[in-house]
């Protein structure tokens, strides 16, 4: 799982373009957007990766070797039976769909099999879930906040205590693509 | 297991049954609510809700929290007045259903986009919730200023005629909806999970509550829906909501898919 804020969109383009074709785990991505700029973020990555990347819908089996975005304007959760769910809760960090309710909600499912990265972002979106992810065996990265186009949210995750592991965004694709 | 505990107890004591809600919501606002009256378990919540109403009701306002602007997804209210006013148009009487109104946002947009048509003086709308407290808000119709920035930028996209100032008044409490707006409005208390059909409806919008639902209880709900609609009646759901998991595709018409606006067909 993998949230990213200011800045993400183009880190994201890196990111997601150093993935290969056959990964076998599913990447659930929360981007904070403007609910008006539309669900334009899978179709928008979805020509530079090599991976199925499309929007989660409600009740929908997450799938290995897909990359999913959170639609605007809806917090992303996951639900025991491995399938996704939508909410219109009030917004969490100021934001919806906010990382940490992604990542918490996450944590109880997946538990220790889960691999959390916090990218560029100007707020502290992240820094909840991944202490909790952290406490539940899981594996944290964040950023290298020296090559984020904002440093704040990968700082916050790192201040957390929480982190195993800071990276370049090309050492994260390596780490992923490893997972 | 404590969350479905908790639930059975709630079910048992009082009748409300929210076990077939989508768990990752529910499990959410469950531990939001535990961390802020400092439990450590959620079973401990059992014997105070067990011994206590009051606590009951805590646990509704916390579980029916829902969040929602005047206009919420503009381009659906432009199709609401582009493919289904000129429907309605055609009744001498119009009868619709807000199902889950929580504090009334939708309610009142929908009732200014109905009297900016001409159609508010023979219209009645329904607006429902199981939730007393939001009901009660909802009937006030007081927003906040702050609010209606967002709630004119949405008001204009969504092809608003007039200016939504003319629409309220200013209180020392917020913006208040005027009382012309409020007087084909009935609110009452009507459960999802547990009451049955309401009337023959020309239009129900349910927008964004069945996600809160698992797939057996949206499909009963979907089903409550058709059941409650007049032949040619249009259902307007929520933006990722849709009639999937409910067998009633066949019964159902798409009459905008993006705005997940479906119309009941003609056996």
């Amino acid at each position: 799982m993998l949230g990213a804020s200011a800045g993400g969109v183009q880190a994201l383009g890196t990111l997601l373009s150093l993935l290969p074709g056959d990964l076998q785990v599913p990447l659930v991505i929360v981007q904070h957007m403007h609910p008006a700029e539309g669900s334009g973020l899978a179709e928008l990555f979805s020509h530079s990766c090599p991976l199925v990347v499309k929007e989660a819908e409600d009740k929908e089996e997450i799938r290995a070797g897909t990359v999913y975005f959170a639609p605007p304007g809806y917090h992303l959760l996951i639900e025991i039976a491995g399938t996704f769910a939508l909410s219109v809760d009030e917004k969490v960090n100021y934001a919806r769909p906010s990382v940490d309710v992604l990542f918490i909600s996450g944590a109880h499912v997946w538990c220790s099999q889960l691999l959390a990265i916090v990218l560029t972002g100007a707020n502290n979106d992240g820094a909840k879930g991944i202490q909790l992810i952290k406490k539940c065996g899981g594996t944290t990265i964040a950023q290298d906040p020296a090559t984020a186009a904002f440093p704040a949210m990968p700082q916050a995750a790192i201040n957390t205590g929480a982190i195993d592991k800071v990276l370049s965004l090309e050492e994260i694709g390596t780490f992923i693509t490893k997972w | 297991m404590e969350v479905n505990l908790l639930l059975d107890a709630i079910h048992q004591r009082y009748g409300y049954d929210f076990r077939n809600y989508a768990r990752a919501s529910m499990e959410r606002r469950i531990r939001q609510l535990c961390s802020r009256i400092g439990c450590q378990h959620l079973s401990e919540m059992i014997p105070q809700l067990l011994h206590d109403d009051s606590f009951l009701e805590k646990m509704i306002r916390e579980f029916s929290i829902t969040v929602t602007d005047m206009y919420r997804d503009p381009f659906v209210y432009r199709c609401l007045r582009q493919q289904v006013v000129p429907r309605l148009k055609t009744y001498p009487f119009i009868k619709i259903w807000l199902a889950g109104c929580a504090t009334g946002e939708e309610v009142y947009s929908l009732a200014i986009l109905l009297h900016e048509e001409g159609l508010y003086e023979r219209s009645i709308i329904y607006a429902t919730d199981f939730n007393d407290i939001a009901l009660e808000q909802a009937k006030e119709g007081i927003y906040q200023l702050d609010r209606m920035k967002t709630f004119s930028d949405n008001y204009k996209q969504a092809g608003g005629r007039a200016s939504l100032s003319d629409y309220y008044q200013l209180s020392g409490k917020g913006c208040v909806i005027k009382a012309d707006l409020k007087k084909n409005i009935t609110f009452a208390n009507h459960n999802l999970v547990t009451d049955s059909v309401f009337g023959e409806m020309q239009l129900i919008a349910c927008r964004n509550v069945l996600i809160y639902f698992d797939k057996t209880l949206q499909a009963r709900v979907l089903q409550l829906f058709r059941d409650s609609l007049a032949f040619d009646g249009f259902l307007c759901l929520g933006s990722k909501e849709s009639l999937r998991f409910s067998l009633l595709e066949n019964d159902m018409k798409v009459v905008d898919a993006k705005a997940k606006v479906y119309q009941k067909k003609v056996p």
